[in-house]
């Protein structure tokens, strides 16, 4: 804000942030729609640590409860795993950004079981348990994601400086 | 990375502390505060209806592809397959309309028959067209979107319907676009009979998208794979008689008490295509359905 070279280029966050939105609705065939990667918590992750002064738990409730309506799940499900991940996230931020990749690996994929766990503990609530294996799929494929995800927005964010 | 040599307050407003205590608790408890009263559909179909405008162009982009592949292909077939589809359809309403010739004095010696029983006249509703989006939601559940809303009339709870049969019912009503879920959706569940023997029971959805299950027969009913399941609108929800699914699979076992059958749905519930929503004929004597046009008023009148 005070270096007037350096753009804030918001625009790049708000992209981001409706691409995983946009993948996350994307018509798959039935057999693939299990093994769908969770974009919206790689983005989450990725901007809480690298942004955290600029991308918190506000924009990540606003986004969870938009990803609510996009999947016609109960208002609040998806905004409630995703602010706890984003609060680990939050919390560890200065730690994780230092590991090295394999390291931030594995942080992601517990934080993932934390998503995933939330979501089947909320519907199991509700009484939709089917798929129960299956369910667990999206952590393993996040997971794996995550290395090429980070360098492919860590890209973007030095391109257009986004600070 | 390269972001750690800022420093690690910045001058911005609410940065010194992102993941504040309070905030993540009063974050979270709204979360949960919204679950509950969501859990008791009806009460925020203000902040959903709203919500379903916000989201709809991510929804709309995302089918955009498929639309445009379905007018290129319009736009740029062929002369030849044109006249080929249109022999064809030629062909295809012909036969319909000889067949319609059939159920019109069906219809009319139903319709005597009944006046003889001096049974309630069957309403006939009419359909207006739709188009499912192509955008998968929950991959667990089967629920799908259509580009109608209030502005079409849409209403909770109505039925959806293709050329086949029934495809599932309005679960969510926004203002330009529906949320309903299929006759598949482990939610669901539908009043049927057995179109041969006019058995009736309940078949319900699950974990399959072509798959419901009837799990309410008798170990002795009289059923067998092929037969056809209709709809007996005894729900008071599903208007009767439009098919729904055929049985698949039988099996029973002496040492259970209920047959375990299977059924596959008639429609096409795969998405991406047009389907027809029904609006049911006004009758005389109004039935007892709360939720008929619920979304242009105020919901303080539920019953829940």
């Amino acid at each position: 804000m005070r270096n007037p070279i350096r753009r804030r280029a918001n625009w790049v966050i708000v992209v981001t942030y409706v691409a995983a939105l946009l993948l996350s609705i994307w018509p798959l065939p039935d057999w693939a729609e299990p093994f769908r990667p969770a974009w919206l918590v790689l983005t989450t992750v990725y901007w809480c640590l690298f942004l955290p002064h600029r991308v918190g738990l506000l924009v990540t409730f606003v986004v969870g409860i938009l990803m609510d309506s996009l999947t016609g799940s109960l208002l609040g499900e998806h905004a409630l795993a995703l602010l706890l991940v984003a609060w680990v996230t939050l919390k560890l931020h200065l730690q994780i950004r230092v590991y090295p990749w394999w390291q931030q690996t594995l942080v992601v994929l517990s934080l993932m079981l934390l998503y995933t766990f939330v979501l089947f503990w909320v519907d199991g609530m509700l009484g939709y348990t089917q798929g129960s294996l299956l369910r667990w799929m999206p952590v393993l494929i996040t997971t794996l994601l995550w290395p090429w995800v980070m360098q492919l927005l860590s890209v973007l964010q030095q391109r257009y400086q986004v600070s | 990375m390269f972001a750690l040599h800022r420093p690690q307050r910045s001058p911005r407003l609410f940065s010194s502390n992102p993941a504040g205590a309070l905030r993540t608790l009063l974050l979270v408890a709204v979360c949960i505060a919204l679950m509950f009263y969501d859990h008791q559909r009806g009460h925020l179909q203000k902040i959903h209806a709203a919500l379903s405008t916000l989201v709809y162009p991510v929804q709309a982009a995302v089918n955009a592809p498929y639309a445009l592949a379905n007018w290129a292909q319009e736009k740029l077939a062929m002369h030849t397959a044109l006249v080929k589809e249109n022999t064809r359809l030629n062909q295809e309403l012909l036969m319909d309309s000889v067949q319609l010739q059939q159920t019109a004095a069906l219809e009319q010696e139903n319709a005597r028959l009944r006046e003889l029983l001096q049974a309630s006249a069957k309403l006939r509703g009419h359909v207006v067209l739709a188009t499912l989006l192509a955008a998968d939601m929950d991959p667990f559940r089967h629920m799908i979107v259509i580009d109608k809303g209030a502005d079409a009339g849409v209403y909770e709870g109505q039925t959806l319907l293709d050329a086949r049969g029934i495809i599932g019912q309005v679960i969510q009503v926004g203002p330009v676009s529906s949320e309903v879920a299929l006759i598949t959706d482990p939610s669901q569940a539908i009043q049927v009979q057995v179109n041969r023997t006019s058995l009736r029971t309940l078949a319900i959805g699950g974990a399959d998208v072509d798959t419901l299950s009837l799990p309410y027969l008798a170990n002795n009913a009289d059923v067998k794979p092929g037969d056809l399941l209709v709809t007996s609108g005894l729900d008071g929800h599903y208007p009767a008689g439009y098919p729904v699914a055929v049985i698949t699979r039988v099996h029973r076992d002496p040492a259970e008490p209920f047959a375990s059958v299977t059924a596959q749905p008639v429609a096409d519930l795969d998405h991406g295509h047009d389907v027809l929503l029904y609006f049911p004929a006004v009758a005389s004597t109004p039935l007892p359905k709360p939720e008929v046009r619920s979304t242009k008023k105020p919901l303080r009148r539920r019953p829940r």
